[in-house]
């Protein structure tokens, strides 16, 4: 209860924070919400079955691309409202077809896939529609798109926590943990692994559609690209992808470091960012709070 | 050694370390400049094209004013430029979170437009409200018109795809009126905006010109084998090659063209023709190839920009928007010493002054450049432009084109 009411507190106090914040400051929160609900998102459904997807920017893209297509026809919250079947119905789509996969062929697939919706968004758009740049003029503030980003962010770590709580919870822990064990346990792989993949992939897809009136300039080659992915990964193992808040606590340091070394260091900076991902997959493969744990018990033990 | 978990950190911290003193060392400034700032890609996918047409052409700009003293203001003191730079990672969300930095953390006085057409159209609306004048001099759009009317502030300086299309369907009216080639065109576009832009122009223009496209493709970003879809234009009958193509695919084709010896009387590719580089693509017989943009290569004042920025750089410019670029810079340069940095008097004079550039007397229309080349071709070793033909400095097309 108190947990409850402490994560409570805070989003109310992240909520207010807009009010004293400049525009600077404002687009700093905008992008550490996108990436706290982006790794988090990841995370209800990667981390705990140990499937690494990096489809993250399929869907984000696609988010980004419904809105770019339906702004002008549709109510915004309309507009949404499709983002979220259309991502739902894809992530159905796709998990029915490929969640049989597993290890490097799933990631792999995965890759792929961001690709293959790119490819099939351009070819839509250049032999259907003869256009390919979409314009999404939309009267959103950035504080507007910092609450919708915070409000995601809250849903998926809310919806982790909840699902950690449930059947389903239990289901993917086991089948992060043995797939074999799990089916024999008579849990419904394909069914757990559909729910799951369905409720991370919308998400996602929403985190790009909120995020888009921000570029007002939409085409394939902007919203699908790739480091989103990767970057979502990484942010999520850092913090521990198994965990609730690790998403969290890997998102906005990565995110604040990333903005650090591009202000500072424009030229050199992707080097800095290749050292850094070793770094967290070679010193910290479980993550920072898995590390804090491990410290803990050390120290622990030295005492007695 | 052993690589232990301490080692690791060890290094890392000294890493660190080490990355916040250059950062202490780069933080000095002086008194009394002039701020200005820019956020353009670095790394990612629009890094080439930054780093030929946009960046060299800042650094150089920035050199020759600090070199001179500084911007001349209205009263006639002299400021010296202090450059504040990002990288926008080829990422719209980290460009316009940089220009928000720029504009409310850094305070600068004037903030200079990232490359190429979705970079700008990202950051137009943010210039806008923060009341920054924008040339976004590396967009090329057909909606420009629609934008300086929405954001009073932006100038659109490198027109829209129909004029592209247009000045060619010019240049290859004339050759069929004058019967050296045959009215039958090969065209190849990339599926991706620049391609599409230009060929949703030129097939409405040509079929006006009277000029029949026989084959017409597009193939995906990214091809790198160009063998197929070559055999299959030069099969096609057609006298022209049209090629709506980006750099590397501009490459691509020339080099499949002369390896199989393909040799149409007009061979017009798109981005990268006017790249200083082509000419070694080509292996020195770029003669007569057509491309996009132009210079006037006659002029003086581009001679001597072409030898300033080869000194600054290290590389001649590109042919198209590299001149535009410093041109438009230069403008702000004038417009600074005639109004001072206040953004409402500078707006005011971009759009209604006319100043004196490298590409001559610049006068915007509804704060578009129009006055601009559309077709260039190589002749003896350098890109000139061949249309509009009435613009003064416009040389002959030579068609057909030699033989490779």
């Amino acid at each position: 209860m108190i947990r409850l009411a402490i994560a409570l507190l805070g989003l109310v106090a992240l909520a207010v924070v807009p009010l004293f914040a400049s525009e600077y400051e404002l687009g700093l929160l905008i992008g550490m919400a996108t990436y706290v609900a982006l790794a988090s998102a990841w995370a209800l459904f990667s981390g705990q079955t140990n499937y690494i997807s990096l489809a993250t920017v399929a869907f984000y893209g696609t988010g980004a691309y419904t809105v770019a297509v339906l702004n002008e026809s549709l109510p915004y919250p309309a507009v949404l409202l499709c983002a979220a079947l259309i991502g739902a119905g894809m992530a159905l789509l796709v998990g029915l077809s490929t969640l049989r996969l597993s290890g490097i062929y799933f990631v792999i697939f995965t890759f792929g896939l961001a690709e293959l919706v790119r490819q099939l968004i351009t070819w839509y758009e250049v032999s259907i529609t003869g256009t390919l740049g979409r314009y999404i003029f939309l009267d959103l503030t950035a504080r507007d798109i910092y609450w919708q980003m915070l409000a995601l962010a809250a849903v998926a770590i809310g919806l982790t926590a909840w699902i950690n709580r449930t059947r389903l919870g239990l289901a993917l822990r086991a089948i992060g943990d043995d797939e074999v064990v799990a089916a024999h346990s008579g849990i419904h792989l394909a069914r757990t692994k559909l729910i799951a993949f369905t409720l991370s992939a919308t998400l996602i897809t929403l985190v790009g559609a909120v995020a888009s009136p921000r570029w007002v300039y939409v085409e394939p080659l902007i919203v699908f690209n790739p480091t989103v992915s990767f970057l979502t990964v990484i942010m999520a193992l850092l913090g521990g992808a198994n965990r609730l808040w690790g998403p969290l606590v890997g998102a906005i340091p990565l995110f604040l470091l990333f903005e650090w070394l591009s202000v500072n260091f424009p030229d050199t900076y992707p080097i800095f960012l290749g050292l850094l991902f070793i770094a967290v997959v070679f010193v910290l493969p479980n993550g920072v709070l898995a590390g804090l744990d491990d410290l803990r018990a050390r120290f622990g033990r030295r005492g007695k | 050694m052993t690589i232990t978990r301490r080692t690791t950190l060890r290094a890392l911290a000294s890493g660190v370390a080490m990355t916040m003193l250059l950062g202490a060392n780069l933080a000095h400034s002086a008194d009394e400049t002039v701020k200005i700032g820019y956020a353009v890609a670095k790394t990612g996918p629009n890094a080439t094209g930054a780093g030929i047409t946009t960046i060299p052409n800042y650094e150089l700009w920035v050199k020759d004013i600090n070199a001179a003293g500084g911007l001349t203001m209205p009263d006639g003191s002299k400021r010296m430029i202090e450059v504040i730079e990002y990288d926008d990672r080829s990422s719209n969300e980290d460009l316009v979170r940089a220009i928000e930095r720029l504009a409310t953390k850094d305070k600068v006085d004037l903030i200079l437009p990232p490359w190429g057409t979705g970079s700008n159209l990202a950051i137009a609306p943010l210039m806008d409200r923060f009341g920054y004048p924008q040339a976004a001099v590396t967009a090329v759009t057909d909606k420009a018109p629609e934008f300086a009317a929405r954001w009073k502030r932006s100038y659109w300086m490198l027109g829209g795809g129909h004029d592209y299309a247009n000045g060619l369907a010019d240049v290859l009216k004339a050759a069929v009126a004058a019967g050296t080639i045959n009215n039958k065109i090969a065209m190849v576009s990339v599926a991706d905006g620049f391609g599409i832009d230009l060929v949703n122009g030129a097939r409405p223009s040509f079929k006006e010109a009277g000029l029949e496209v026989v084959y017409d493709k597009t193939y995906p970003l990214g091809t790198s084998d160009f063998a197929a879809l070559m055999a299959e234009a030069q099969a096609s009958g057609a006298d022209s090659f049209v090629a709506f193509s980006y750099p590397p695919d501009s490459f691509g084709m020339t080099k499949t063209a002369q390896s199989m010896g393909y040799n149409p009387k007009v061979f017009y590719v798109g981005v990268g023709g006017a790249f200083p580089i082509y000419g070694q693509i080509a292996d020195g017989k770029q003669e007569g190839v057509m491309s996009i943009g132009g210079v006037n290569a006659a002029s003086p004042a581009i001679k001597d920009y072409f030898a300033r920025h080869t000194d600054s750089a290290g590389a001649p410019p590109d042919s198209w928007a590299s001149a535009i670029t410093y041109a438009s810079l230069e403008m702000l340069a004038q417009a600074v010493e005639r109004v001072g940095l206040d953004h409402g008097k500078l707006a005011g004079e971009l759009s209604t002054g006319t100043f004196s550039t490298i590409i001559g007397d610049v006068k915007l229309e509804d704060n578009q450049l129009r006055d601009l080349w559309w077709v260039g071709q190589w002749q003896g070793g350098t890109f000139v432009a061949v249309n509009p033909s009435d613009k003064d400095g416009a040389v002959a097309p030579v068609i057909p084109k030699p033989n490779w």
